[in-house]
C-alpha cells in the first residue's frame, strides 16, 4: 500500500471517527501542569474549543487509530465490507498530533477509538500504548477518553482506566436483537459485561474515607455510551427505557444519542434519509428529564400516544399537556419536585424561585426575570397576581404553544 | 450630578474607595456617575473634587455579603459603561435591604447577575478560543496568541493558561492588555495590536484538515454552532475561514452520498472478517455445568434477560451434596456474574460458617438467573420475579439440579421454594422441615438472608438470624 502523508491520514481517520457523538471533556479530577514536565490541565468543566456547522462541539481530537476493521456492522462507515479509504496511524503519530494540537490550545485532549484489527486484545493494547506514552513519557495532563474494545481482556480494561479520564463502550442499538442483526460480530452481552466491569472498577477506585492508601486510579470521569437513533425500529419509549437501564446498571455519566446519518458507501440494510435531528434533540431533552427532573422513562413514554416523542413540543411540555390535572402549580407554595415538572422551568430557575420566595411573594414579573420566556410557563402556574383560569385545560393549548415554524426537516429525496 | 473618574476600565480599588466615601456621605445612586478609562462624562457633570475619605477614618460598618464581592469582581469586567453605577446602586440598596442578593428576580440583581454571567461566559470562551502560534526567538520557543475577549477578562483568565501551559513560554495579546508567562512569572502589559502576533503556524493546516473532516455534512445545525461560537470570535479562529464553504457544499455532499450505491466489498479485506457470534438458544439440557452457564446467556424464555447484564448460574463443586437456592441475582451479582457476592451473600457466608457448613463445598445458585429490577436514577431497585418468570427459569434450575445431583436442597425464601418445588409454600410456617421431591431429594425451606437485612429492629434481627442458623444446622444434620 502506498504510504499516506500524515494530513491525508488525519483526514481519513477523523472522518472515520466523527459518527461517535461523544465529545465531553468533563468529569476528570482537577489537575494541571504546575510542577510537571509536560503540559495539560483539567479543571472539572469541559471546554469546547470549536463548533462545526453540524452544531457539534470540538473538544477532543477525536480520531481512530485505524479504520481497518474485521467487523461488518451495517451502520458503521468502517465496516469491513465498506470501500472507504483506509489508513492507520502509528502510536507516535497520534501522540505527536495530540501534543501539537494541545499546545496551540485547539483541544482539551484525545478521544481515541479504533477499528478492530487482528483481535480485540491487540487493538485495545494499541490504544492503551498511546495513552501510556502520553501520560508517562510526556507527562501529559490533559483529557484522555479511550474507547473500550468490549472483547478485550479485563486486564487491558484496568490499564486503560489507569491512563484515561473516561472510558466508553458503545451499546449502539436500543434493541439487542437489532445489534445481532446489524452487527453480527458483536455481542450485546459482552458489551454490557464490559460496562459492568467498568462500573465495579470505578466504584472500587473511589477512595473511601477509612482507606489510608489510595486505591489505584481508574477512569475518574466514569463511562459513557452511545445509542444510534433511527437505524432499527425501536420507538423512543423503548430507547429511554434502555437508557434508564444503562444509567442505573452501569453508573453512566452520559448516554449519547446519535441520529443515524447516511454514510458514504452505505449498506442497503439501512435507511437513506436525512438524520432525524429533531428526534435526537427530543431524546436528549427526555434524557435530561430522567437525570435531573425526577421523571421515569415509563412516565415520559406514557405521555406519548405511540411511544414516540412529540417532535413539535419538548417532552416536558408534552407530559404536562397529557397531565393537566396536575396543574396549575402555585409557584409560591409548590415543592421543588412539583416545580421541576412545570414546562419552561429549568433546574436553575426552580432553585432561584425557591430562594426568592423566602423573601417575597412571587408575581408574574418575578417569574419573567427568573426564566427565559413566560409563554410556556403561564398556563401551568399561579402567582400572586396570575391564575391561568381555563387556559390550563383549553382544548387548543398545544396549538397555542407550538411555535409556528417553517418545517425544518424537509425531505431532500 | 456627581462624577467619579476611575483610573482604568478595571479600577476596582478606585471604585471601592469612592463608593465607600459616597456611601458615608449619603450620596444617592441617582446623583452619581462613575466613568472609567477614556470615557468622557457629560458636559454638566461636576468632577468629584471631594477629598477621598482617609483610610483610617472610622466608617460605619459597611459589611457586605461575600456574594456581593464576588459579583462586583465579575460585573466590573463587563464592557457596559454603567457597570459601576449599577454596582453602586446595589451597594446602596444592600445597606437597607440585607437580603437583596437572594432576590434574583429584583431588577438590579437580575441585571447584575446577567452581566456577571456574560463575563463568566467571556472568560470561558477565552479559554476555548485562544489559538497559540509558535515562533522561535532568541530565548527559544515562544507561543503567541492574539485574542479579542468579549469582556475584560484577560487578567482573570490568564492564570488558567499558566496552569495549563506551565512548561511553555507564552504571550496572549489583546486590545485590553497583554499577559505573558516566562516559565516562572505571570506578568501583564499594555494593550496590543493584532500585527504584533505571528500570522501563521505550520500546524494550523492540520488543524483545519481535522476541523473539516470531523464535520458531518448530513447534519447541518448552523444556529447551534453560532450560538456556541459567536461570529465575533471568528476573525481570530483559523478554522472559521472554512465555515462558509463547508455549509455551501454540505447539501451536495449529502446528495452524492445518498445517490451513490454501495460498491462491492473489497475481497482482500473480506478475507479477514471476524466470525459471526453464534448464540443459539439451547433446546436440550446442556451436559455440563460450564456449558449450562454459557448456554444460559442466550436464554430468551422470559424477558428478564433484556435489562440484565448476564445470566448468573450457580457456583460450587460439580458434585456438591448440598445445593442452596436463592431468589435471583442482585445488583452486584449481575455485574460480577456470580451468585451471592453482594450484601445478602455476606450474611449467608457468615451464617453458613456459624452453622459449620463450608461454602466451598456447597452449590449455590438462584431460582431465577437474571436480575429483575427497576431503574431508579443511578441505582437499580430489586423486584421480585413473578410466577411466570420463576416457571420459565425452572428449566435451568432443573438442568442444574440434574447435573449436580445434590443430596439435599435448601431453599432461601418463597421464590426459591417455588422454583424448586413448583408450588407455593408459606415459608415462615414450613421452614426447617424437609419436603420430599418426586425423586426423593429432600428440600429444606428457610428464609432468604436479605429478609434479615431488611429487619429494622436489632433484637428481632438477632433472633431471626439465630433461627436462620438453626435451619442451616438442621440441613447439616440431614447431610
Amino acid at each position: 500500500m502506498a504510504r499516506l502523508d500524515l494530513r491525508r491520514k488525519l483526514e481519513i481517520l477523523a472522518d472515520a471517527a466523527k459518527y461517535d457523538a461523544s465529545c465531553a471533556s468533563s468529569g476528570a479530577a482537577k489537575r494541571n501542569s504546575v510542577g510537571g514536565k509536560g503540559i495539560g490541565s483539567t479543571e472539572g468543566m469541559g471546554i469546547c474549543h470549536a463548533y462545526t456547522p453540524d452544531g457539534r462541539c470540538v473538544s477532543l481530537l477525536k480520531i481512530l487509530l485505524t479504520n481497518f476493521c474485521i467487523y461488518d456492522c451495517a451502520y458503521c462507515i468502517n465496516r469491513v465490507s465498506s470501500n472507504v479509504p483506509r489508513a492507520r496511524f502509528s502510536v507516535q503519530e497520534v501522540v505527536d498530533l495530540t501534543l501539537n494540537f494541545y499546545r496551540r490550545n485547539y483541544i482539551e485532549g484525545l478521544f481515541l477509538s479504533s477499528g478492530i484489527v487482528q483481535s480485540g486484545d491487540y487493538t485495545m493494547e494499541e490504544l492503551v500504548r498511546v495513552a501510556r506514552m502520553l501520560r508517562e513519557e510526556h507527562d501529559f495532563r490533559g483529557y484522555i477518553h479511550l474507547k473500550l474494545i468490549p472483547e478485550a481482556d479485563p486486564d487491558l480494561v484496568a490499564q486503560a482506566g489507569l491512563y484515561a479520564d473516561r472510558l466508553s463502550a458503545n451499546i449502539e442499538l436500543p434493541r439487542d436483537e437489532a445489534l445481532a442483526r446489524l452487527a453480527p460480530q458483536k455481542d450485546a452481552g459482552v458489551i454490557k459485561r464490559t460496562m459492568g466491569q467498568v462500573r465495579q472498577r470505578v466504584e472500587a477506585a473511589r477512595p473511601a474515607k477509612k482507606d489510608r492508601m489510595r486505591p489505584p486510579r481508574f477512569a475518574p470521569g466514569g463511562q459513557s455510551t452511545q445509542l444510534i437513533i433511527g437505524a432499527d425500529g425501536a420507538p423512543d419509549g423503548e430507547i429511554l427505557e434502555r437508557s434508564a437501564s444503562l444509567y442505573g446498571g452501569y453508573g453512566l455519566r452520559r448516554v449519547y444519542y446519535s441520529a443515524f446519518s447516511p454514510i458514504p458507501d452505505s449498506s442497503a440494510q439501512l435507511p437513506l434519509s436525512k438524520p432525524p435531528l429533531i428526534r435526537e434533540h427530543r431524546l436528549y431533552q427526555a434524557d435530561w428529564l430522567m437525570r435531573f427532573y425526577g421523571f421515569s422513562a415509563p412516565e415520559i413514554a406514557s405521555a406519548t400516544p405511540d411511544g414516540m416523542l412529540d417532535l413539535a413540543v419538548d417532552p416536558k411540555l408534552g407530559w404536562a399537556l397529557a397531565n393537566r390535572a396536575s396543574f396549575p402549580v402555585d409557584v409560591n407554595l409548590a415543592e421543588r419536585e412539583t416545580l421541576l415538572r412545570v414546562p419552561g422551568l429549568g433546574v436553575r430557575s426552580v432553585d432561584r424561585i425557591l430562594k426568592v420566595r423566602r423573601y417575597r411573594t412571587l408575581r408574574l414579573e418575578d417569574i419573567q426575570r427568573l426564566t427565559r420566556s413566560l409563554d410556556k410557563i403561564r398556563p401551568f402556574i399561579t402567582t400572586l397576581d396570575w391564575t391561568p383560569g381555563g387556559l390550563t385545560d383549553a382544548v387548543d393549548l398545544r396549538a397555542r404553544l407550538v411555535k409556528p415554524q417553517a418545517p425544518e426537516q424537509l425531505s431532500l429525496f | 450630578m456627581r462624577s467619579v473618574h476611575l483610573a482604568s476600565e478595571t479600577d476596582l480599588e478606585g471604585w471601592r474607595e469612592a463608593a465607600r466615601g459616597l456611601l458615608v456621605e449619603g450620596v444617592e445612586p441617582a446623583a452619581v456617575r462613575f466613568r472609567a478609562g477614556d470615557a468622557q462624562g457629560s458636559l454638566f457633570d461636576q468632577p468629584d473634587r471631594l477629598p477621598p475619605v482617609p483610610r483610617n477614618t472610622p466608617l460605619p460598618v459597611l459589611s457586605v455579603p461575600r456574594a456581593f464581592l464576588d459579583l462586583v469582581e465579575q460585573v466590573a469586567l463587563h464592557r457596559s459603561e454603567d457597570r459601576f453605577d449599577l454596582l453602586y446602586r446595589l451597594l446602596w440598596r444592600l445597606q437597607r435591604e440585607r437580603a437583596l442578593l437572594h432576590i434574583a428576580s429584583d431588577r438590579d440583581v437580575a441585571d447584575a447577575m446577567e452581566r456577571a454571567k456574560n463575563v463568566s461566559r467571556a472568560a470561558h470562551k477565552m479559554k476555548a478560543f485562544v489559538r497559540f502560534r509558535r515562533i522561535e526567538d532568541e530565548d527559544g520557543e515562544h507561543w503567541i496568541a492574539w485574542f479579542e475577549p468579549a469582556h475584560r477578562v484577560l487578567e482573570r483568565t490568564a492564570p488558567f493558561f499558566q496552569r495549563r501551559f506551565t512548561t511553555m513560554r507564552w504571550t496572549i495579546l489583546t486590545p485590553d492588555g497583554t499577559a505573558h508567562w516566562d516559565l516562572e512569572r505571570l506578568s501583564f502589559g499594555p494593550p496590543a495590536m493584532k500585527d504584533q502576533a505571528p500570522d501563521g503556524d505550520d500546524v494550523e493546516e492540520f488543524w483545519k484538515t481535522y476541523y473539516a473532516s470531523t464535520f458531518n455534512p448530513a447534519r447541518l445545525k448552523t444556529k447551534m454552532m453560532q450560538s456556541e461560537m459567536p461570529r465575533r470570535y471568528w476573525a481570530n479562529l483559523p478554522e472559521a475561514a472554512l465555515i462558509p464553504g463547508m455549509i455551501r457544499e454540505a447539501e451536495a455532499r449529502l446528495g452524492t452520498m445518498v445517490a451513490t450505491p454501495a460498491s462491492p466489498a473489497n475481497a482482500r479485506l473480506m478475507k479477514a472478517i471476524a466470525p459471526v457470534v453464534q448464540r443459539p438458544e439451547p433446546v436440550s439440557a446442556p451436559d455440563s455445568l460450564a456449558a449450562l452457564s454459557e448456554a444460559a446467556q442466550a436464554c430468551r424464555r422470559c424477558p428478564l434477560w433484556r435489562d440484565a447484564t448476564q445470566a448468573v448460574c450457580g457456583k460450587g463443586p460439580a458434585r456438591a451434596d448440598l445445593m442452596i437456592v436463592g431468589e435471583q441475582p442482585g445488583d452486584q451479582e449481575d455485574l460480577a456474574g456470580e451468585p451471592f457476592v453482594g450484601p445478602a451473600g455476606q450474611v449467608l457466608d457468615a451464617a453458613l460458617a456459624e452453622a459449620g457448613l463450608d461454602r466451598d463445598r456447597v452449590w449455590i445458585t438462584n431460582a431465577v438467573k437474571h436480575f429483575k429490577h427497576e431503574p431508579r436514577g443511578k441505582r437499580r431497585l430489586h423486584k421480585t420475579p413473578d410466577a411466570g418468570e420463576v416457571e420459565a427459569c425452572r428449566w435451568w434450575l432443573d438442568a442444574e439440579r440434574a447435573l449436580v445431583k445434590p443430596r439435599l436442597i435448601v431453599t432461601l425464601g418463597a421464590t426459591a421454594a417455588l422454583g424448586v418445588l413448583g408450588h407455593k409454600i408459606a415459608v415462615t410456617k414450613d421452614r426447617g422441615r424437609p419436603i420430599r421431591l418426586e425423586d426423593g431429594t429432600p428440600v429444606l425451606p428457610t428464609v432468604h438472608p436479605s429478609y434479615l437485612l431488611r429487619l429494622p429492629d436489632e433484637a428481632t434481627r438477632a433472633a431471626e438470624r439465630a433461627r436462620f442458623i438453626d435451619d442451616l444446622k438442621t440441613a447439616r444434620a440431614l447431610l
